[in-house]
């Protein structure tokens, strides 16, 4: 059995490979159909045609498509992906800062998320039908529904501005000490965690509901299993598969989705800089961040699915 | 009253006290200060030992030392410390702190001289710049020729992609003729030359740099950090060579927050001393509190009426005129701006421009007038589409003034408000009738090439004069200031009664900061003293 896993484990990385390639290409293309470039978006209204041939011949952007297709994916494949047309920067070097700072409010926003989101989904389950559950269900949709640019203004005008527990913007570079670290991260943690915990504990919820009432548990409960014991133990390992992919799917946004977020506490994340990267049409960075975003999609919708598979009884012991 | 002094100012509530500082700080003179004192119901024999009470508070010393944090609106990873390729204020305000330009323009947007210390002139075409001596680069390096030579010769080179290159053409020829002296000759003359050095892009950086991200310049302060799309750090120049002033503070991260509301939330708690470009809407909110304040600057920044002249109805000349006179320009400027803007009079050049003509008479809001005029033209009854966008500030709102004005003499104006997005592009000068917004530009020349000339290309309603154009040439050619003020007040009158376009105010700016920030005043040449607030704020702690 142990072979079949170890098949599905690679067929699962080499599909995960061409989809990166896929990608890669249509990227390229797409932002290549972008109105304007960047010689002309770096000109404004100095944008004489002959100013900006002068700069595109100096750019390099003067070479057909197809053979910088190919020039920036052998380099992507070495690594390197290349230098900022707005700048003259590394792009790694632009997007390392950045990435670090992304990958933290994400992280600390997933160690907070991901537990609430597992023990509502999980007790809300337990005890479905009762009160706790409607309340905890109401009131999931009901913060999944507001806006998340409404929830970070209103929490800034609240603890920032009014009570000044905590600062309006969040800045890395002002934290000494834990205390702050919490000040800096609580508004924004707290606006990310109403975005993506109404999600993950629904799907929980749902999945565990479904499999608490398959016979398998009656039988379990039957023999005299105790409630943790049936829920943790028979019940949860059959309904990770869901699970995880659902939280696999608000990690994957907390990575490049949260412009909203990063606008308004002015949190230097990478989400920003691609939106930067498209308005001035810096391609090479574009391109760089789009090849992030989807690598990192695909590593955690695979860590969710080889999750679902280790964790599967049937699977496990074949 | 027990011995204690008595403070004149505690009498005055709290917004009314800010008012009069602002008065104060901003140079208004005694008798304005006496019109507004007596506007809040306080009379002439007790204002005397109030603008006393005022000015003393005002004219304190600046204390050096301390740390401020200030957000721009604008940042990204374009962001740069090259002063060739500046684009946004953003880049201005860095740019101001780590270099100087060879000229400085005043509040009134005449040259005053900088790093250089003459320039003198043969028929406007031939300039011989004297530079300063004993002027240190932040890494040591003395000032020299070299230098300027470099900095203005780079905007020439296409690969450079300066920003200013149709400004820069006109140097035909940029040598060192001492080791501090430079001659540029021009392609024809120029007398504003020296406003065009004054400009931010032609700041001045050591010969041969090629990565601008350090910031080396000669200016008030150096460049400690900066990182595109970040922030920037910027600390004192010990070594500063202007001598009796700023700069103050001991350090200055600098910042950008694209989000107004996100900006004015960072100073309302405390995290920022200053913001630039806030809306009046929350102008309000912050002259609500005592320990911010609001610095207004007039500018000649204009949102305008566009109606094409090439073709109908613009191009019957009463339907232009009976357009005009529908503005109603003390409610635009009253409802649309909340009175931070100015009226103007259909002619481009702002008031604060020492070649703003005063004289020409303010054309009004009269719909009786208008009636005649449209009922000449054979509108009355007729249906006008207007073009709005949010792209041009306030344009949503003057449509609709505009069209209940028309409405009440039996003219229907058809708004359409099209996305800001792709606006200069596809609807700007394209349409026969709608809304352009023009910034400010340094000197009356560049405005009336850029958007005036017949031949301009940005001539917003293909407004073609012949007299105008000559006027245009050699009112560049004219040294003299007497016949130049002439010659640009004839344009003006020009261009009031004959273009397609309506400028109805002009829109003021408006930055906020911390009371405790001091020697902020508004300058001619932009928000936030001209973007180069850094060498003359401080802190009072």
């Amino acid at each position: 059995m142990r072979a079949t896993i170890g098949w599905l484990l690679l067929s699962r990385f080499l599909l995960s490979l061409a989809t990166l390639l896929f990608v890669a290409t249509a990227v390229f293309v797409i932002t290549n159909l972008l109105p304007g470039d960047v010689a002309q978006e770096l000109l404004g209204q100095a944008a004489t045609p002959e100013a900006v041939a002068g700069l595109r011949t100096a750019l390099g952007l003067d070479v057909p498509p197809f053979q910088r297709y190919l020039a920036w994916l052998g380099k992507l494949l070495t690594g390197d992906a290349g230098l900022s047309l707005v700048n003259g920067q590394p792009v790694a070097a632009l997007i390392g800062s950045r990435l670090g700072n992304s990958l933290i409010l994400a992280g600390v926003t997933a160690l907070v998320a991901v537990p609430l989101a597992l023990t509502l989904g999980i007790t809300s389950a337990v005890w479905r039908g009762s009160l706790y559950d409607r309340v905890v269900g109401a009131s999931t949709v009901l913060v999944v529904s507001v806006p998340e640019f409404l929830v970070a203004s209103a929490a800034v005008l609240i603890f920032a501005v009014h009570l000044q527990w905590v600062p309006a913007l969040s800045q890395l570079g002002r934290i000494n000490g834990l205390f702050d670290a919490i000040r800096v991260f609580a508004l924004p943690v707290m606006t990310l965690t109403f975005v993506v915990v109404a999600q993950m504990a629904r799907m929980t919820r749902a999945a565990l509901v479904d499999v608490l009432s398959s016979s398998y548990v009656e039988m379990a409960r039957l023999k005299g299993a105790s409630q943790m014991r049936i829920v943790l133990w028979h019940a949860l390992p059959n309904a990770i598969g869901p699970i995880a992919n659902a939280i696999a799917f608000s990690l994957s946004f907390l990575l490049g989705g949260v412009i909203i977020v990063e606008t308004i506490f002015n949190y230097p994340g990478i989400a920003k800089l691609m939106v930067d990267g498209v308005s001035t049409r810096d391609l090479p960075l574009v391109q760089a961040c789009a090849m992030l975003f989807c690598a990192a999609y695909l590593v955690l919708v695979t860590a969710a699915d080889v999750a679902a598979i280790l964790a599967n009884p049937r699977l496990r012991q074949g | 009253m027990t011995g204690q002094s008595f403070d004149p100012l505690s009498l005055l509530s709290l917004t009314e006290r800010q008012r009069l500082m602002q008065a104060v700080r901003t140079g208004a003179s005694r008798r304005d200060v006496l019109a507004l004192l007596g506007a809040i119901g306080i009379g002439a024999g007790f204002g005397g030992s109030l603008i006393g009470a005022a000015t003393t508070a005002h004219a304190q010393t600046p204390k050096k030392g301390g740390k401020i944090r200030v957000a721009g609106f604008g940042t990204s990873t374009a962001d740069t410390l090259d002063p060739a390729k500046q684009s946004y204020s953003t880049d201005y305000c860095r740019c101001s702190m780590f270099y100087n330009g060879l000229v400085d323009l005043d509040a009134t947007l005449t040259p005053q001289m900088s790093l250089a210390e003459s320039m003198t002139s043969d028929k406007a075409t031939v300039w011989t710049i004297k530079l300063r001596k004993g002027v240190q680069f932040h890494d040591g390096k003395e000032f020299k020729a070299e230098d300027v030579v470099f900095s203005l010769q780079r905007h020439l080179d296409p690969a450079t992609g300066s920003r200013a290159r149709a400004l820069a053409a006109q140097m035909k020829e940029i040598v060192a003729t001492g080791t501090h002296e430079v001659t540029v000759t021009l392609t024809g003359p120029n007398a504003d030359f020296p406003v065009v050095l004054g400009t931010h892009h032609f700041l001045i950086a050591p010969a041969g740099t090629t990565d601008f991200s350090k910031g080396i310049g000669t200016g008030p302060y150096k460049c400690k950090e900066f990182t595109p799309g970040v922030r920037s750090i910027a600390v004192r120049n010990e070594n500063y060579w202007k001598q009796g002033g700023g700069p103050y503070v001991d350090e200055i991260e600098f910042f950008g927050i694209p989000d107004v509301g996100a900006r004015v939330n960072a100073l309302m708690a405390g995290d920022v001393q200053l913001v630039g470009n806030v809306n009046p809407a929350s102008a309000r909110l912050i002259l609500a509190r005592n320990d911010l304040a609001i610095m207004e600057t007039k500018s000649g920044n204009y949102t305008d009426l566009v109606m094409r002249l090439d073709q109908p109805p613009g191009n019957n000349a009463d339907f232009v005129l009976g357009m005009k006179l529908l503005m109603n320009r003390n409610v635009i400027r009253r409802n649309v701006f909340q009175n931070y803007a100015e009226v103007a009079n259909d002619q481009p050049i702002p008031p604060m421009n020492r070649y703003h003509a005063k004289d020409i008479p303010q054309r009004p809001f009269d719909p009786e007038k208008a009636k005649f005029h449209m009922n000449k033209a054979g509108a009355i009854g007729s249906t006008i589409p207007v073009v709005t966008s949010v792209a041009a500030t306030g344009s949503v709102e003057m449509g609709l003034l505009l069209q209940q004005a028309a409405q009440a003499i039996g003219v229907k104006i058809e708004l359409r408000q099209v996305p800001a997005d792709g606006y200069w592009s596809n609807y700007w000068m394209k349409v026969p009738v709608g809304y352009g917004n023009i910034n400010p530009r340094p000197s009356a020349d560049v405005l009336f090439s850029l958007f005036f000339a017949s031949t301009a290309a940005w001539n917003e309603s293909g407004w073609k004069n012949e007299k105008f154009d000559q006027l245009l040439l050699a009112a560049r050619a004219e040294t003299d200031g007497a016949k130049r003020k002439q010659m640009y007040t004839d344009m003006q009158v020009m261009v009031h009664e004959s273009s397609g376009i309506g400028i109805p105010v002009f829109i003021s700016g408006l930055d906020a900061h911390s009371a405790k920030l001091k020697g902020l005043t508004p300058m001619g040449t932009g928000s936030l003293m001209g973007y180069a607030f850094a060498e003359h704020v401080w802190l009072d702690a």
